[in-house]
């Protein structure tokens, strides 16, 4: 943790000047980075500092089998924009896609980044590694994907996936897999740090890279390694339309009126419910609310998830891991019926003593009364002529 | 010889309005007004009645357990007129009329206890009648019950009146109408057993047997014994008359023998079907069911010596033990002993005990003023002593 | 009083013979289920939780939300009810982690009518307000000819029709298997949409053949459950995999057999589903009102009886006046 409190004023205008951004844009930047990665209060703070005086750190970012459809969706985001970043935030020393120049110049780019920075560079995996004949489907630079992985983590200080191909294989590891892709993880034989998603949200990535900034190592990872702030819950658990799965109301057909209305997409084959991701509650793109698949009206197809994405059909029902039903459903045996009120009860008690009263009084003075077989004295008088 | 016990009826006089008829009318007055409250806002706005117990006290009190304490007309018409002991008649006429009030108000209780009261008609009707419904033959047979009892009972309202032709006329056919007032009910009060005979095993098996309609015939005799007996001691006491002695003395020892009977065929009916075992368990069920038990085996122990069996006193608590035993019996075998299933709660409402309240005072009511007013009770006292003085 | 005697005699001799006679009138039989009855096969196991049929049949059967929160927001019954046709009840137990498992577990079952073979309802009621369709073996409910006595809800040994307790016009309310809904060729809103096929519609015995084939799939084997109606076969399958079903098809036997057949890997006692004899209980009662009261031979022989009786007292008390008036 950097001990230089932020409110060094020297500070604040280098970093203005040097990201071209206010110091309102730039703390609202941490702040939103500090809440997507659910760090407590007085977080911003330290990655304000941190990215203020940190030196930046070297990113080398390799690319394999995929689309780069990773790349593009942090192309996408807004705060910071890529450019601040790889500019002002970290240096990115090696990215293909990015890169204007091409060729043997950017490898050797990468090889002088990476023995400049050994041991201290952040490196990012995006796609998936083929493995199968040892791994030919995919060469750079004449290495194989394999040989490339290998070298370029052997120095690194810190190693993320980014993407589902890179964190379980995705896409390109399809079943019948012709090419035996799997992920950095599995060629590393460690489980590495992984933002899965097809394309993952940016600000996941983003916020990963910031965490490593600001405290030094990476945040808090499941047994996937998956960063528990964002893969921690399923997205039926955050997702917008739950209310309409727990009311019983779905959209049975794509058009139909309840889908019209915004119902819930399980019958269409939406996999939520087994699916771990933070989409529903960030979103996609910064363009407003239901900009992610299942606001727009399409079933999630379970992006994140190694067995579910690219395995099942995308209308395939979902397998509910919700582990326990929610609390308000009704109970084999539920509380029903009135018992006895006080009033009721005390008017029973009445009842039952006036009567059993009453009686014992009446035999009593039945007893006392006259034989009548002798026929001749009058019966006593009574005092009560109720009956 | 003489006897004041053979004197003809005549109306009993005195006055109509006294605190008691008060009270009653009053009381009979808020059940009414609660029953206005319930044909306006549905059932639920005044019982505690619910889907895991739908039959409250309206249906067990009012009607099964009401119907039940209206025996003694059943049994007086019995005695009298088909086992020939003409003795007991002058206690027919009050008898039957307490049944008529007791019957023709059970007959009410189940029109405000019903739903869906406007359709009632359709028991009746050939195209819906339901013939294996027991609860058809219930409602039928009462039915024809309360039409057969204004009948038998028509005697008092056209000695009233002087319409001696009638009477005449009527007397012709008495016969046939006696005979129905003793098949129909022995026909409803068992039927009021065997409507319990669906509920399978939602009967607790302290009390579901296919024997149901035996014994609810059985208690629905030994109640109209009671009955006799109790109305008969408090009638003496309220109207301070005097007190049939040892006409109830012959009574009550017919009464014991028949609950001796009785007994026998509820024990052997629980251990031919391997039931006993339930009157150990811990549970409320075995605990209802032994004071259900004391109440019907005290009256045999109370009763048991004749000079008892002449004890105003021990006469009154036996028939008063018998008459709580079978009210026992019909609540435990429809309520206590329901097992509707695990969650369910009742115990009825302040407004639903008032109505049964307020029925029963009706029909104290209705007895005191029509004692009064038609020839019923057996000439009084004072006027036979007149005359015998002459 | 030798007459009296007499009489008693006679009396005893008919009842007697009556009483013979009527112990050797037949039990009657448990009614058979219609050759092409139509039912639900419910299966538990398949059964997510989702409440997409009690919101459909809601709908269908144009019943208002029924609330048990105090923030009323959307319809939340407990049970069926006045309110409500159809219902998902969950079972819990310890911890509640694992889907359909007795311990530490959770499943669901669907409470709604049974529509069973012999129904005691429809035996129970006294103006037939309750029918059983000949063809379909439907169940249902006519509310124009009820009266309300609620003998049915009493009878019922599931505990499945309902009252209207808080109306001064109620009605008895159950599922009807939406039979009004057949004339615009239409079936079970809850088949139809039950997202699993959990709920699942069609001839009873082909239904139960289906049970037959979940039942003896092993734990654990992926298998294609059919969706919707399962002759009409008006939706795709699904694929899923089979259950530790067991191997009680709950409704096979109960009562003499149910339209609604249930499959669950939980006990059915656990939920909510109570053990039942294989005679119905409607059977018994109806035996034993026609062993009593067939045809009115033993009432009317009785009246004969008691008739004779009444006259012959009635003579002798008339006799009697007579003298004493002549005194």
């Amino acid at each position: 943790m950097d001990e230089n409190s932020f409110g060094n004023e020297v500070d604040i205008l280098a970093l203005e000047n040097r990201l071209g951004i206010s110091r309102r844009s730039f703390m609202q930047m941490c702040v939103a980075m500090a809440a997507t990665m659910g760090l407590p209060k007085g977080a911003e703070a330290a990655i304000a500092s941190a990215v203020a005086t940190k030196k930046r750190p070297s990113v080398i970012w390799l690319h394999f089998q995929e689309c780069t459809g990773c790349t593009e969706s942090l192309l996408r985001a807004e705060h910071p924009t890529l450019e601040k970043l790889i500019l002002d935030i970290i240096s990115l020393d090696y990215h293909e896609t990015l890169f204007a120049a091409a060729g043997h110049q950017v490898e050797a780019a990468r090889k002088s980044a990476m023995k400049a920075n050994k041991g201290k560079y952040l490196l990012v995996v995006e796609g998936a590694i083929p493995t199968k004949n040892n791994g030919i489907y995919c060469k750079i630079g004449g290495q194989t994907a394999i040989e490339l992985l290998k070298e370029c983590a052997a120095d690194a200080g810190a190693i993320v996936a980014i993407g589902s191909c890179s964190s379980w294989g995705g896409m390109p590891s399809t079943p019948p897999n012709p090419t035996g892709s799997v992920s950095a993880g599995e060629v590393l034989g460690k489980v590495i740090p992984n933002i899965p998603g097809c394309p993952p949200n940016p600000y996941n990535f983003l916020s990963t890279v910031v965490h490593f900034l600001t405290f030094g190592k990476l945040p808090d990872v499941d047994e996937f390694g998956r960063p528990k702030f964002a893969y921690s819950r399923l997205i039926h658990e955050n997702c917008e339309r739950r209310a309409h799965f727990d009311a019983g109301r779905f959209a049975l057909e794509f058009g139909d009126d309840g889908h019209r209305k915004g119902y819930c997409l399980y019958k269409l084959g939406c996999k939520g419910p087994e699916t771990y991701a933070n989409c529903p509650a960030i979103l996609f793109g910064d363009v407003g609310n239901a900009s992610w698949p299942v606001g727009t009206g399409h079933p999630c197809i379970g992006c994140t998830e190694k067995g579910v994405a690219f395995t099942k059909p995308i209308h395939e029902l979902a397998v509910l891991k919700t582990v326990r039903p929610p609390v308000g459903f009704p109970n084999i045996i539920e509380d029903q019926g009135k018992g006895a009120s006080l009033g009721a009860a005390a008017l029973t008690a009445a009842i039952a003593g006036a009567a059993v009263g009453a009686g014992a009084m009446l035999a009593k003075n039945l007893g006392k009364g006259v034989k009548i077989d002798d026929g001749e004295s009058a019966p006593k008088k009574e005092e009560r002529t109720e009956s | 010889m003489s006897n004041t016990y053979h004197a003809a009826p005549a109306p009993l006089g005195g006055p109509l309005v006294t605190p008691t008829t008060i009270i009653l009318a009053a009381l009979a007055g808020i059940a009414f007004v609660i029953l206005g409250v319930r044909f306006l806002f549905g059932l639920g706005s005044v019982t505690n009645i619910n889907d895991g117990y739908p039959w409250g006290v309206w249906v067990v009190y009012d009607v099964v357990i009401g119907s039940a304490f209206a025996c003694g007309g059943y049994v007086m018409a019995l005695l009298v007129y088909i086992f020939n002991k003409g003795e007991y008649h002058p206690m027919v006429r009050p008898a039957l009329l307490a049944s008529l009030f007791g019957y023709t108000l059970a007959g009410a209780g189940v029109v405000f206890d019903l739903g869906r009261y406007w359709n009632m008609w359709h028991i009746f009707w050939p195209g819906y009648a339901q013939v294996n419904s027991v609860m058809f033959e219930v409602a039928v047979c009462i039915t024809c019950y309360i039409v057969v009892m204004w009948i038998e009972f028509s005697p008092a309202f056209l000695e009233k009146f002087g319409l001696k032709d009638a009477k005449r006329k009527l007397s012709k056919v008495l016969f046939f109408i006696i005979a129905l007032g003793v098949l129909l009910p022995s026909m409803h009060q068992s039927s009021l057993g065997s409507l319990l005979v669906v509920f399978g095993y939602q009967i607790h098996p302290l009390w579901q047997t296919i024997l149901l309609p035996l014994l609810y015939l059985m208690t629905a005799v030994l109640i109209g014994f009671a009955i006799v007996i109790f109305e008969a001691c408090l009638s003496s006491s309220g109207f301070k008359r005097p007190l049939e002695l040892h006409l109830l003395g012959k009574l009550s020892k017919l009464m014991i023998w028949v609950l001796a009977a009785y007994l026998v065929v509820r024990l052997a009916d629980l251990a031919v079907r391997g039931a006993l075992g339930s009157m150990f368990e811990a549970s409320i069920e075995a605990v209802m069911f032994w004071i259900e038990m004391a109440l019907f085996i005290a009256p045999l122990v109370i009763l048991a010596q004749p000079t008892a069996r002449r004890n105003p006193s021990k006469l009154f608590i036996a028939a008063f033990c018998l008459m709580l035993a079978g009210f026992i019996l019909r609540i435990n075998s429809f309520l206590v002993g329901y097992e509707t299933g695990p969650g369910w709660h009742y115990f009825p409402s302040v407004p639903e005990i008032m109505v049964s309240i307020g029925m029963i005072a009706l029909e104290i009511l209705g007895y005191i003023v029509l004692v009064r007013y038609l020839p019923i009770l057996p000439g009084n006292f004072n006027q036979s002593a007149v005359a015998a003085q002459k | 009083m030798s007459i009296n005697r007499r009489d008693f005699l006679k009396g005893a001799l008919v009842g007697g013979t009556l009483l013979a006679s009527g112990g050797t009138v037949e039990a009657r039989p448990n009614k058979p289920m219609p050759e092409e009855a139509l039912g639900l096969l419910y299966d538990s196991t398949l059964c997510i939780g989702c409440k997409a049929c009690v919101s459909a049949c809601k709908e269908v059967n144009d019943m208002p939300p029924e609330y048990s929160t105090e923030e009323q927001l959307w319809d939340t019954p407990l049970d069926i009810s006045g309110k409500t046709l159809n219902v998902i009840k969950v079972y819990t137990e310890g911890t509640s982690e694992t889907k359909d498992s007795e311990k530490d577990g959770f499943a669901f079952m669907k409470v709604s009518c049974l529509h069973c073979a012999d129904p005691s309802c429809v035996s129970a009621c006294p103006v037939s307000a309750m029918t059983k369709d000949p063809i379909t073996g439907i169940v249902g409910y006519e509310k124009d000819i009820c009266i309300g006595c609620r003998y049915c809800v009493a009878a019922c040994p599931f505990g499945v029709p309902r009252f209207q307790y808080d109306k001064p016009l109620p009605q008895i309310s159950k599922c009807q298997l939406c039979r009004h809904r057949m004339s615009e060729g239409k079936y079970a809103a809850c088949a139809q949409v039950c997202p699993t096929g959990a709920t699942l519609y069609g001839k009873v015995k082909d239904l139960h053949a289906e049970a037959k084939r979940r039942s003896a799939l092993k734990p654990g084997e992926p298998a294609v459950f059919p969706r919707g109606n399962i002759n009409t076969h008006d939706q795709s399958p699904h694929t899923a995999r089979a259950a530790k079903y067991l191997p009680q098809i709950y409704g096979e036997k109960e009562v003499g057999g149910t339209q609604m057949l249930k499959l669950a890997a939980v006990p059915f006692e656990k939920l909510g589903m109570p053990k039942l004899p294989e005679r119905s209980f409607a059977s018994t009662s109806e035996t034993l009102q026609h062993t009593l009261y067939g045809g009115l031979i033993a009432p009317l022989a009785f009246l004969g009886v008691l008739g004779l009786a009444a006259k012959r007292n009635m003579k002798d008390e008339e006799n009697e006046a007579g003298h004493d008036k002549s005194e």
